[in-house]
């Protein structure tokens, strides 16, 4: 009895110590998510400056934001933009395969590759701003050596937002290269030997044990892809400050922060915002849904 | 949708099922690949043509920023010289002098410094504590709190960025540093997570003989947990520093005069300001400085960098 009396005590205390750990992140996410998505909510159905009380307008800003041409434009642009995103899975599990042999030079690659990844993204807008130029930038002086002559990238509606993609691909290869590589590694060598034995060829091995092996790798990927390319700004803010030609490039996020902070457009801006939540929301759970009916058809 | 991922999952159920079978035989009993020597000459001409390739793609990737760096040393003329000369002629070092003066860089440099040291300094500490308590102690509605925390990484940051911007306008700290600091000192999700995932390979065992001998929990994550979670920790810390010196939306948002600005904005403005005046070479400088600390502490702690990340991707 006293015991048991006594393991309570203990068990109240270590209770009490435990809550006191996670108290500050706990209070963090109240404080600085929870209750801002609330008042975000609250915000998309007012009419509101930021500085004067919100006024109660129900349904209107989303109304307004379906008969929005540059909301729809800037949500198609951030959407058409993430082409970029198989491309670059691709090329990476390519690097991933190749870096995966036993050869020299392998380390030396794996850094060169990664350097994009850990640059600024303030930086590297700024050095490709410059070498998209069109008179005298690094692409079109590599294209001249093909005998092509290069467009002027950023300032024309045709190419602005290839140009966002090549240098988001650019920028993200060495990261996905990264975890495909660990989780090459970590694919049994058997596996392969199982394969060739049952006669598989190069391709067919490749089809059928690697591919379903880095599977969880390629779904990590497409949903951490997808929830950054939709937050897509800070090169669009540095690289086209005022949205690239006819709104070409401008963004959601960066349609967001325009509204918000220069038109003082509060309740609008946080409509698009909710807008944009439930749809990073919507988008990680069907990739949660479709991973876990391929994990049971696997077991 | 559904067939395609069936029929790679029914093979892969088929190749998994042979490994299965070739690894409960012995190995040696294996019968050797046929033409074994072949296929190593094959290999090293494969991997001459794959370094080939690789290097044609590190030239790509190398390329912008060995040309952020000749520009910065060239005159503003010699910027637009055709055809473009990749070795400045002549060298002009004295860029990297007048760049100092020509904005508020130093004053972008301390303040960057400041944001990211106080954020990941004091917020490492309180998710070491908060993963500490997740991985090994026993509290009510753990779960739940463990849940809530997770589904906050779901929210984007421009959900939450024009309520956080009003409210702490309204108390006065827009134009300081402070709205980028706070949040952050009260941890961060990611680093709870993952530091709660190496914990879970320590065995309770140790812990609860530092209980029986008299420790409190406070003690026994001093002396006994942040040990061992160290190497997670030094990762984890590294990626979380870069990410808060690379951060460019919240600094936009709250920080106004030049003087308040953190790097990043600094050499934004730099470009928007000196491309007018077509001073190229001084923006590329002002750019190269702001890459040069990053590239450092990568090519510095490269081995533990990607570790960490590799472990993200396999834990993922």
């Amino acid at each position: 009895m006293s015991m048991t009396m006594r393991r309570s005590r203990l068990h109240r205390r270590e209770h009490r110590a435990a809550l006191a750990f996670v108290a500050i992140p706990v209070i963090g996410f109240l404080l600085f998510t929870l209750f801002p998505l609330l008042f975000s909510v609250y915000a998309s159905f007012t009419n509101w400056n930021g500085i004067s009380a919100p006024v109660f307008k129900g349904f209107d800003n989303y109304v307004k934001m379906f008969g929005d041409r540059y909301f729809l434009k800037s949500m198609w642009n951030t959407l058409f933009m993430m082409i970029g995103i198989p491309i670059g899975l691709v090329i990476s599990l390519g690097l991933a395969l190749a870096l995966n042999r036993k050869m020299r030079g392998t380390t030396f690659f794996r850094t060169v590759y990664y350097l994009p990844v850990i640059s600024s993204i303030a930086a590297v807008a700024i050095l490709w701003q410059w070498a998209f130029n069109g008179d005298f930038g690094l692409i079109n002086q590599g294209l001249g050596l093909l005998g092509i002559e290069g467009p002027n990238w950023l300032q024309d509606t045709a190419t602005v937002k290839p140009a966002l993609i090549i240098m988001a691909i650019w920028k993200g290869l060495g990261y996905s290269m990264l975890l495909y590589l660990a989780a090459l590694q970590s694919v049994p060598r058997h596996l392969y030997e199982a394969a060739a034995l049952d006669g598989a060829g190069v391709w067919q091995q490749f089809r059928h044990v690697t591919v379903p092996m880095v599977r969880p790798v390629t779904f990590f990927l497409v949903v951490t892809s997808i929830i950054g390319g939709s937050q897509i700004f800070v090169e669009i803010n540095i690289m086209t400050p005022t949205g690239g030609p006819e709104f070409e490039s401008a963004s959601i996020v960066w349609y967001i922060w325009q509204k918000a902070f220069d038109n003082l457009q509060m309740g609008y801006a946080s409509a698009m915002s909710v807008v944009l939540g439930l749809l990073v929301f919507v988008i990680t759970f069907i990739q949660f849904r479709l991973n876990r009916r391929n994990q049971f058809s696997i077991d | 949708m559904s067939p395609q991922p069936t029929l790679i999952s029914q093979s892969a159920q088929k190749t998994e099922d042979s490994g299965n079978e070739a690894s409960y035989g012995s190995r040696p009993s294996l019968p050797a690949l046929p033409g074994k020597h072949r296929r190593t000459s094959k290999d090293r001409l494969g991997n001459v043509l794959v370094t080939l390739v690789l290097s044609l793609g590190a030239i790509i990737m190398i390329a912008p920023l060995a040309w952020t760096f000749s520009t910065s040393l060239k005159t503003r003329e010699g910027v637009f010289e055709l055809p473009p000369q990749w070795i400045p002629d002549p060298f002009v070092w004295e860029n990297y002098l007048r760049v100092w003066t020509a904005g508020p860089l130093l004053s972008g440099i301390q303040n960057s410094l400041i944001v990211a040291c106080s954020v990941t300094i004091v917020g490492s500490l309180t998710s070491a504590l908060a993963a500490f308590a997740f991985a090994k102690m026993r509290m009510p509605f753990k779960n739940v709190l463990f849940l809530g925390l997770l589904s906050g990484l779901m929210i984007p940051f421009p959900t939450l960025m024009i309520p956080q911007f009003t409210v702490f306008a309204g108390i006065g700290w827009v134009d300081t540093l402070l709205p980028l600091i706070v949040p952050g000192l009260f941890g961060n999700i990611i680093m709870i997570f993952f530091l709660r995932q190496y914990l879970s390979s320590v065995p309770d065992s140790i812990i609860e003989a530092a209980r029986i001998d008299g420790a409190s929990f406070l003690q026994i994550f001093f002396r006994l947990i942040l040990p061992v979670i160290r190497p997670a920790l030094a990762a984890q810390f590294i990626l979380w520093f870069m990410a808060v010196w690379n951060d460019y939306l919240a600094p936009i948002i709250y920080l106004n005069s030049p003087g308040k600005q953190t790097l990043q904005l600094v050499i934004g403005n730099f470009n928007a300001q000196y491309a007018i005046q077509t001073d190229y070479p001084l923006i590329m400088a002002a750019s190269f400085i702001a890459l040069l600390p990053v590239l450092i502490v990568f090519i510095v702690f490269q081995r533990q960098i990607i570790e960490s990340i590799a472990l993200t991707g396999a834990k993922g």
